[in-house]
């Protein structure tokens, strides 16, 4: 028996709690739109910005001369010849004055001398890189935009609130169909316009760096509601992820700022340098960008120079414990609690899904091609091409959120606020309060068995054959997963909501993976074996849309001009 | 020599109306106790209810509940090769299994 839908109305709906998600709500609201931010976690906690544990670039130019446009260049040769100019400029004339705004609320940016300091991340060409404690940014900024929201009674707030479906009436996005976990009972959201803020999707992979429910869900709500995806094949992999010892209460990605302030050395399993071997010598210092050092590591390992677990050493052995103390504090004991003493040992690293540069095709306004439909952050496709530069996640996240949330609100001023039809919510009420099937396969077994497809045949390292089998394994997944929920429509039922996130997560899955199959070419975090070659040919963006419960991959010519020279 | 930690983890929906289910999970140094949780959600029961983001880093803080009568994050109390209780969090609104209502009121769906 389906609950009967509860139904709410607002301007401006945004899905999820991230930074992105926050900024666009706080500037919606400063433009005059009553907001719902909706999450299906807690607001503000999951997600990737709580797990940000580092830096963010702008190009403040307190301490070192500087301008958008040197952090503009630099974007767009990391991005290989692939960023989507607008959305870069964008990302990297906006940021200063994001990071003053955030400033402003009450992010302590960390200061020397009076000024925001900066830190040099690879692929910079100088300091722009501002934190507030090396392993606490994130966690940070969310605090300080939760409690801007708390002072803003425009804003209304519901985690444990899960988005099925977007809604589209007439042509337009009028809001989203979600379910309340705690009671799984349906709920409408009317709204004039609506910002997907979901993050990325990193958890189709094995091991990531970020949150459980970071599954890809706005590319899947896009997909559905008739929006455009780009570059879905390039899925950035951090290259020193925690691999092993077994390390608790600490974020995988957690040796970044260590190799930030030490350098460290990258050793393969007989304990040599490698780096060199991929054309790129470290030197003792963090230089190496991020595809680089992924494909460096993947290739020792391949060619049985590992470490034990299949990864690279990291050692910090050259450092004294007064060093390390210095710079790392605490840290170093919540190493030691986990058996792990720098000054003696190396640990294991090696590549972990990280970050999406693909995603939802928008203009300089944030919106999608389906009128009063809006992306921000992460979900957002384009500004960073190929290949992110360390730093930029959260800068998209605040200036993207913030751009979503004025466009947002110029929309909510234009129109009266949309009632939708009881059709137009119809099917996805019906699938939240269905009846489950006879056989329910395990869906947490089946969100393994995706992520052990995924890191086995769409990782960084591709070949067309293995991207084939990966398509046959994720068309077997989604015929087990089935087209009836599992589970039932009550509190905290996970397995209907594990079906649902597997309902996204197998189409953005297929996604990734058949454009990747397509781009027969190798380019920044697409790389494939059987065309190891960057040709011109393909300096373009591969489009993705959904038409008739069918992919549609196609080409189209890039953006991006020789301001990258 | 494989060890087992044994998860005795309260699970219903009332207070008082609840059961234990008790799953022997194969233990390695080093884990944690949401590293059970999910072993047991994977290998033996996907309905087991209880709420996780971050997985790891002990950043989301959602992970809070009891084991053998204290509050900890599931992230970052060490599993260990013995018996262990595992109950939801007693002084909060009760959903399901694991889950209690955690949200601060004004971030609570209404």
């Amino acid at each position: 028996m389906t609950p009967e839908p509860i139904t709410i109305a607002t301007d401006v709906l945004v899905i999820g709690s991230g930074a992105a998600g926050m900024y666009a709500a706080i500037e919606a609201a400063r433009g005059g739109a009553q907001v719902l931010l909706a999450d299906r976690s807690l607001i503000g906690r999951g997600g990737a910005t709580v797990m940000a544990q580092m830096t963010v670039a702008a190009a403040l130019g307190e301490e070192t001369p500087d301008s958008p446009q040197h952090h503009y260049d630099d974007t767009i040769a990391a991005g290989r010849g692939l960023c989507d100019e607008k959305l870069s400029q964008l990302l990297c004339e906006d940021a200063p004055d994001c990071i003053r705004e955030l400033e402003h609320w009450g992010v302590g940016w960390a200061r020397k001398d009076g000024h925001i300091t900066a830190t040099t991340a690879p692929g910079h060409d100088r300091p722009r890189c501002v934190y507030v404690d090396f392993i606490n940014t994130g966690p940070a900024v969310s605090k300080t935009m939760r409690t801007v929201m708390a002072r803003n009674a425009a804003i209304r707030k519901s985690g444990d609130l899960c988005v099925v479906d977007l809604m589209i009436s007439g042509g337009e996005c009028a809001g989203a169909v979600a379910y309340h976990l705690g009671s799984g009972a349906p709920v409408i959201i009317a709204a004039k316009a609506t910002v997907l803020a979901t993050g990325g999707l990193t958890r189709l992979y094995r091991r990531n760096s970020a949150s459980a429910n970071m599954g890809g869900d706005g590319y899947a709500l896009a997909l559905r509601a008739g929006a455009t995806l780009i570059d879905m094949e390039f899925v950035q992999f951090f290259p020193i992820g925690h691999l092993a010892p077994r390390l608790i209460g600490m974020d995988p990605i957690m040796w970044d700022p260590f190799r930030y302030k030490l350098g460290g050395r990258l050793l393969n399993g007989r304990m040599e340098e490698f780096t060199s071997r991929y054309g790129s010598d470290e030197d003792g210092k963090y230089v190496l960008t991020r595809d680089l050092a992924s494909y460096a590591i993947f290739k020792e390992v391949e060619a049985g120079r590992g470490s034990p677990h299949g990864g690279a050493y990291l050692s910090f052995t050259h450092c004294t414990p007064e060093a390390l103390r210095e710079a790392f504090g605490p840290v170093i004991d919540r190493l030691a609690a986990n058996s792990i003493d720098l000054t003696r040992m190396a640990v294991e690293v090696a590549p972990i899904a990280h970050y999406h540069m693909g995603g939802v095709k928008a203009d300089a306004g944030m919106a999608t091609d389906v009128p009063g439909l809006y992306a921000a952050g992460e979900v957002v496709g384009g500004a960073n091409g190929a290949n992110r530069l360390s730093g930029n996640a959260l800068t998209e996240a605040f200036v993207f959120g913030r751009r979503a949330g004025r466009s947002t609100a110029e929309r909510a001023k234009r129109m009266a606020r949309p009632s939708p039809r009881a059709q137009d919510a119809a099917a996805a009420v019906a699938l939240i309060g269905a009846e489950a099937g006879a056989v329910q396969a395990n869906a947490a077994d089946l969100v393994a068995r995706l992520q052990a497809t995924m890191a086995e045949g769409v990782g960084p390292i591709r070949t067309g054959a293995k991207l084939q089998r990966a398509l046959a394994d994720i068309a077997t997944l989604a015929a087990e997963h089935g087209e009836r929920p599992a589970g039932r429509a009550a509190p905290f039922d996970l397995e209907r909501l594990e079906w649902f996130d597997l309902r996204n997560m197998l189409v953005v899955a297929k996604s990734v993976a058949a454009a990747a199959l397509a781009r027969s070419e190798s380019r920044g975090a697409h790389q494939r074996e059987d065309f190891p070659a960057m040709l011109p040919q393909w300096k373009l963006h591969q489009s993705v849309r959904l038409a008739d419960g069918a992919l549609r991959i196609a080409g189209a010519p890039a953006g991006v001009a020789a301001l990258a020279s | 020599m494989s060890s087992i930690a044994k998860l005795k983890v309260w699970r219903g929906t009332a207070r008082d109306a609840g059961r234990w289910d008790t799953f022997e999970v194969p233990f390695e140094p080093g884990q944690s106790v949401l590293d059970g949780l999910r072993w047991i959600r994977i290998h033996c029961d996907p309905s087991l209810a209880m709420r996780f983001s971050c997985i790891n880093a002990n950043a989301c803080k959602e992970c809070m509940l009891q084991v053998d009568g204290e509050t900890v994050y599931a992230c970052t109390a060490r599993l260990e090769p013995r018996h262990m209780t595992v109950t939801p969090l007693p002084n909060k609104k009760l959903f399901r299994d694991l889950v209690t209502e955690i949200a601060p009121p004004s971030e609570r769906f209404k």
